[in-house]
């Protein structure tokens, strides 16, 4: 954290363990690491290396066993169950491999759930959905329900719900897992794009290309961190800026 | 509250269940029967003791009858041989009453005469009560044509009658009957009056197996011409009776006072006819069992509603269940996005409690058509109390918190991670 930016996550020694019969399985192993504002990491690693629990405690939806965790600051491993509710529908956006949109509401419905569940609701939720509805190229899809999408415009709604609430952190999982190549490409676009606006991003992925697309890969074995790579492309930004 | 508001979570149910029409529609109708038959028992019970109600009130609250009832064989006074049967109230009893109780304000005897009423080739068999005039203001009965019988027809014992609606009905067709003649066994008589019909005539006091068209004629003249001995004619058998008095309404000054005289003629009968002869009727008493009886079959309907919404709300209860594991995915996804654990519960109590108020809706659109149906039908009267439908509504609502608590707690207690992975 020498020279990056300011953190927008911080985990420091953060271990989770689960109970698998008679014996303890150490998904995460006394992590430490900080995600800069603004960066996009791709975390990588084969299936049980620990990213799926590191996505998962990052994005508040589990605990960490010991150890903290900072988002934006505030210490969320001690936080009870609404208090994470709360930072998930204020601090964070999801994306999900199998888009999980709700099948009962339309585009415009669904991108707008993250607001519903706000304490303070902003006056402008229903502008900021449709401008984003939009902005991910299904402005004149506000009406249809999910299962009238194909893959690739779900995922775009998935995105679209990500950003309404403005979230310090986006988390994607394998966001791009189940479409084909050439939407995929699309989907990355639209987080390079999201990227170059200076939003801080992570992606979960054992696809290499994918995790080429990042800026930073953060690869995980057993638990722990395996190597970091920082700056392996050019950011687009600085690329702009020369 | 924070967070949704309670119409968007409304209409995001609505619009949930609206998914599976069918299948909503046929979880609510259990609730929808619970409730329709909770207003329609509740109408009919009302209907029911207002019925008897009002029958009592005809036979006046404050009134004391006894009747003369022919004893058992054994204890007939007349030899078997001569078929002279004697029985029933006699003029003493009546004097006694009259005379000597407290409390009593007027008694009326009556005459039964069992003849047969003509006019022309048209006959029938009406109750022939040679009565008293102040029989009608006693008893209730209202004067449609011409009047009642008057005290000048007792002193001059003339050959009057006032005939009931049912009678000069059907003997007078197509003209009105005053002034006309009719014939009593063999005797004539003019017509001076008739009776409105009593609200409605199967409530009427007559007693059992006896027809209610009544032909009033006075006292005296019914005493001369027919005296006390009379001959019923019974398939194959003639049966001669004698019986002073068939019957003697008698009247308390006041309402408290009806169980003193009530007591007081009973303990009277008790000691001077001991062949138990006579029966003694009070309205007020019947009033107070017919409430006793209301009371009974409300608690008897009453459980069987409660039984039907039992079962109605499990079965919703069931249905959510079924929904909560089917869309555990949504939930997960919800709470990913930032719902709290109270968000998911009011979700699906939401949803419940919209299922079950619709099935109550519905319930009540069907339970006031019951009612209706039931009156056209059955010729029965029902009532539908304002509170019936709402407390019926409040009821449907009430079986939806309560077995919507469950599924929607289960709901909440989901871990997102897992929700989130399920397929």
């Amino acid at each position: 954290m020498t020279d990056g930016p300011a953190p927008v996550a911080e985990l420091e020694q953060v271990t989770r363990t689960y109970r698998m019969g008679a014996n303890e399985v150490r998904a995460l192993d006394e992590l430490s690491f900080a995600f800069g504002r603004g960066e996009y990491w791709a975390v990588m690693g084969s299936s049980g290396s620990g990213k799926s629990t590191l996505l998962n405690v990052l994005g508040c939806l589990d605990r960490p066993s010991s150890g903290s965790y900072r988002i934006d600051g505030v210490d969320v491993s001690t936080l009870d169950d609404d208090r994470l509710s709360e930072i998930r529908s204020t601090k964070l956006g999801f994306v999900f491999q199998s888009y999980n949109l709700i099948p009962q509401l339309n585009v415009l419905e669904n991108i707008l759930v993250p607001l519903f569940y706000q304490d303070e609701p902003p006056a402008d939720g229903l502008a900021r959905a449709t401008r984003l509805a939009e902005r991910v190229g299904l402005g004149n899809r506000l009406e249809h329900r999910p299962l009238e999408l194909s893959g690739g415009q779900q995922q775009r709604v998935a995105i679209a719900r990500a950003l309404v609430n403005h979230p310090t952190l986006i988390l994607a999982d394998e966001a791009t897992g189940n479409l084909d190549s050439q939407t995929a490409q699309e989907i990355l676009a639209l987080l390079d794009e999201l990227h170059a606006e200076g939003r801080t991003i992570l992606i979960v992925t054992h696809e290499p290309d994918v995790g080429e697309r990042a800026q930073h890969v953060l690869r995980l074995k057993d638990g722990r961190i395996e190597s970091v790579v920082r700056d392996q492309n050019p950011a687009p930004m600085a690329v702009a800026a020369r | 509250m924070k967070g949704p508001s309670l119409a968007r979570t409304v209409r995001l149910g609505v619009s949930s269940l609206l998914l599976h029409k069918l299948r909503s529609l046929l979880t609510t109708l259990g609730v929808l029967f619970g409730t329709s038959s909770v207003i329609a028992m509740l109408a009919i019970g009302e209907g029911a003791s207002e019925e008897a109600q009002e029958q009592i009130r005809q036979l006046g609250s404050r009134n004391i009858i006894l009747r003369s009832v022919k004893p058992r064989e054994d204890f007939a006074t007349g030899q078997q041989t001569v078929r002279v049967v004697s029985y029933g109230l006699t003029e003493d009893d009546l004097a006694r009453v009259r005379d000597t109780f407290p409390g009593v304000s007027r008694v009326v005897p009556v005459r039964e005469i069992f003849e047969e009423v003509r006019k022309g080739d048209r006959a029938m068999n009406p109750r022939v009560l040679a009565t008293l005039p102040v029989y009608r203001e006693i008893t209730g009965r209202v004067v449609a044509e011409g009047r009642f019988l008057a005290d000048a027809d007792l002193d001059v014992t003339a050959n009057v009658c006032v005939l009931s609606d049912e009678v000069a009905s059907y003997l007078f067709p197509f003209e009105s009957p005053l002034g006309q003649t009719v014939k009593v066994g063999a005797d004539y008589y003019t017509v001076v009056g008739t009776l409105l019909a009593r609200v409605r005539p199967q409530s009427d006091a007559a007693p059992a197996g006896k027809s209610t068209a009544e032909v009033f004629i006075p006292l005296e003249t019914g005493q001369k011409w027919y005296g006390s001995i009379q001959v019923k004619l019974r398939a194959g058998s003639r049966e001669m009776e004698e019986v002073e008095l068939h019957e003697v309404v008698v009247e308390a000054d006041s309402p408290e006072n009806v169980p003193l005289v009530a007591a007081a003629c009973r303990e009277m009968l008790t000691r001077n006819h001991p062949q138990g002869d006579y029966e003694v009727v009070v309205p007020l008493e019947l009033l107070l069992r017919a409430e006793a009886t209301k009371r009974i079959f409300n608690i008897v309907l009453g459980s069987i509603a409660s039984i039907s919404l039992l079962v109605g709300g499990i079965g919703i209860m069931n249905v959510m269940l079924a929904t909560v594991t089917e869309r555990t995915r949504e939930i997960g996804i919800r709470r990913a996005l930032g719902a709290k654990r109270r968000h998911i519960v009011m979700q699906f109590l939401v949803e419940t409690v919209v299922l079950s108020v619709g099935g109550g809706l519905l319930g009540v659109a069907l339970g006031l058509v019951i009612p209706a149906i039931v009156e056209a039908t059955a010729d029965m009267r029902t009532i539908v109390t304002p509170t019936a439908p709402l407390l019926a509504f409040v009821i449907s609502a009430g079986v939806g918190v309560v077995f919507g608590l469950y599924p929607a707690a289960r709901a909440a207690r989901m871990d997102p991670v897992e929700a989130l992975r399920h397929e």
